[in-house]
């Protein structure tokens, strides 16, 4: 698991040093880590070195998506200007060469994850059409009345709609594992509602919309055990720390490229091949047919099955460049300093007495929900903005999550290997100066 | 650039802070509810007639502080007026809110609503200040039921 753990004890803001402490196992972890060259890397990415109101940007809105470094933007311009054609389907050099650059990619997708297979890695437009895509072919096949699928109460919109419209069409039931105050998986809950009934347990891996990391592994162990299918959403997790689909032995894992510093329209569904091979193709069309007669049509092989029409070719070949520019800095090397990053931010953040953090579970990825006393939200955001700083603020498209804390919305700082003590700064003078206009 | 203090104007913030005529009318004659998913805000307008003439309006709910004020200066600036004035407001409201709306003439006594042409600076905000007065828009119609800004 991460290299992310430290532990607050809620409502306890003095005393910062005994708050946080680190699990041991987990320091050894974090004292091998290669320290970050955090001015190279912002180098990287140009957009940072824009301003906003005439204020440096601070870009604090990682979960909702990363900006891109030049070797990204650079293999997207590559395939523009030197080899663009469709691929698997031209005798031509171009489309040899874009065909090339595409499959490369899926194999450094399997590679980044610890797949078995590249035929096991399916491109799809993000995490949304990945789950949409299980919940449509592979729940629509095994699904009948009575049977259940299990979420978290923290999951995004994304994991719960496709679902719920399963539910609809099949007669099956949704069950919610609830979370505690400080919004930790409640694993004794999640095994109560585990039975023969259950089907599918779909569960986000880390929580958008409040940083919780759920323990997947031991949840999918559990799964199996009464004999269910396991969907894992790793959109909040790819990007940072090492993932290994074989070590969580789920069957299927999903994640947008947008939020792993890749372009939009990209995203990746993995499944065990046996799995993937019993199920009937999502979408008909082009690339996902062998032959196509008017009596009969032959689906093609895995993955291609599952990839009708043109795919994201450049969106997807800029997915392969992101991953290079991951594996480079190191992925551990990232979880441990955005593990640091986060301890510094929930320090600071919990210095403000009129700021009160919305999820303080015990395992976080780099995101910081929190509430002002009496300002809402996106009066936040707004006097944040014309400060340079971009958080979100909202529902984060979880408004269970939201209804579970009883808050309409929070504002919600996500940081990742290019943020600084001083964009945290920044954000604790903005939120200062946000009390301050609305004393 | 714009400042934050033509967005925030002291008369917004102070009806932020105290918002006017929050509650429910007794006897509605026509009540609606808005919503505005972008935020989460919800708002419910509940308004009192006489004749044409709306003769008191609350609201209740909660929401950032342009949708509160704007709730709250939305109900004073609407006492007293027909269902016809109520609709063309709203319409010069919008204007004020979508467009460059320095040259809109809100009419005599409008002058406070004047405080929020700010907002076409923040498009992200329009919707904010909008909500009270589609919700009251259907509240008018006596259009039971939800709005929402989308
Ligand atoms: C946890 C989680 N799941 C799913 C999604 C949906 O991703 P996309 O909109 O890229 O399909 C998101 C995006 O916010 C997310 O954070």
């Amino acid at each position: 698991m991460p290299t992310l753990r430290y532990f607050r004890r809620p409502l306890l803001k003095q005393s910062l040093e005994s708050v946080f402490t680190v699990n041991p196992s987990q320091t050894v972890n974090q004292s091998d880590a290669k320290p970050l060259d955090v001015a190279r890397i912002r180098a990287d990415f140009p957009i940072l070195s824009r301003t906003v109101n005439g204020k440096p940007l601070v870009y604090l809105d990682n979960a909702a998506t990363t900006q891109k470094p030049k070797p990204v933007i650079a293999a997207v311009q590559h395939v523009y200007e030197s080899m663009n054609a469709n691929i698997h389907r031209g005798v031509h050099r171009l489309s040899v060469e874009t065909t090339a650059a595409y499959e490369k990619s899926r194999l450094q997708v399997a590679r980044l994850i610890n797949a078995a297979k590249e035929s096991e890695i399916v491109f799809v437009r993000g995490a949304t059409e990945g789950i949409n895509l299980v919940a449509q072919t592979f729940g629509r096949t095994h699904l009948v009345e009575g049977d259940e699928i299990i979420v978290s109460t923290l999951e995004h919109h994304a994991n719960i709609v496709p679902w719920q419209i399963l539910c609809e069409q099949t007669g099956a039931q949704l069950k919610v594992v609830p979370v505690d105050d400080d919004a930790n998986f409640l694993i004794d809950e999640y095994k109560k509602l585990l039975s023969e009934k259950t089907r599918i347990v779909a569960m986000l891996q880390s929580s958008n919309a409040l940083g919780t990391v759920i323990p997947v592994t031991e949840v999918t162990r559990l799964a199996h055990d009464v004999g269910a299918t396991v969907l894992i959403d790793g959109s909040q997790s790819v990007q940072h720390h090492p993932v290994d689909v074989r070590e969580i032995d789920c069957d299927f894992y999903v994640f947008s490229g947008h939020k792993m510093y890749a372009p939009s329209g990209v995203g990746v569904l993995y499944g065990k091949e046996a799995l993937l091979a019993s199920m009937p193709p999502y979408q008909g069309g082009g690339e996902m047919i062998k032959s196509v007669t008017f009596e009969q049509t032959i689906y093609n092989d895995l993955p291609h099955k599952f990839e009708a029409g043109t795919p994201n070719i450049e969106g997807t070949i800029g997915l392969g460049a992101a991953i290079a520019y991951l594996q480079d800095i190191g992925l551990s090397n990232i979880a441990a300093y955005e593990a640091q990053l986060l301890k510094y931010a929930t320090e600071q953040l919990s210095k403000i007495p009129e700021v009160r953090l919305i999820g303080t579970a015990k395992e976080k990825v780099s995101v910081i929900s929190f509430v002002v006393e009496g300002i809402h939200p996106h009066d936040i955001g707004t006097v944040l903005d014309q400060e340079g700083v971009a958080i979100r603020t909202g529902h984060h498209c979880a408004q269970p999550t939201m209804q579970r804390f009883n808050v309409p919305a929070t504002a919600r700082a996500s940081m990742c290997f290019y943020n600084t003590e001083a964009d945290i700064d920044q954000l604790v003078d903005a939120i200062q100066k946000t009390i301050k206009v609305f004393a | 650039m714009s400042e934050l203090s033509d967005l925030y104007q002291e008369l917004i913030l102070d009806h932020n802070r105290s918002p006017r005529n929050r509650g429910k009318v007794e006897d509605a004659d026509g009540s609606a509810q808005g919503y505005n998913p972008l935020c989460g805000d919800q708002i419910s307008v509940s308004l009192k007639m006489d004749g044409d003439r709306i003769e008191a309006v609350k609201f209740e709910g909660s929401g950032c502080a342009i949708s509160t004020a704007s709730a709250s200066l939305m109900t004073e600036a609407l006492k007293g007026k027909t269902r016809v004035e109520a609709t063309e407001l709203f319409e010069k409201f919008h204007r004020l809110l979508t467009e460059d709306g320095s040259g809109v003439k809100l009419g005599p006594g409008m002058g406070k609503l004047a405080v929020f042409s700010g907002v076409c600076q923040y498009p992200a905000r329009v919707k904010c200040a909008t909500l009270a007065w589609h919700t009251v828009k259907a509240a008018i119609e006596n259009e039971e039921g939800q709005v929402t800004t989308e």
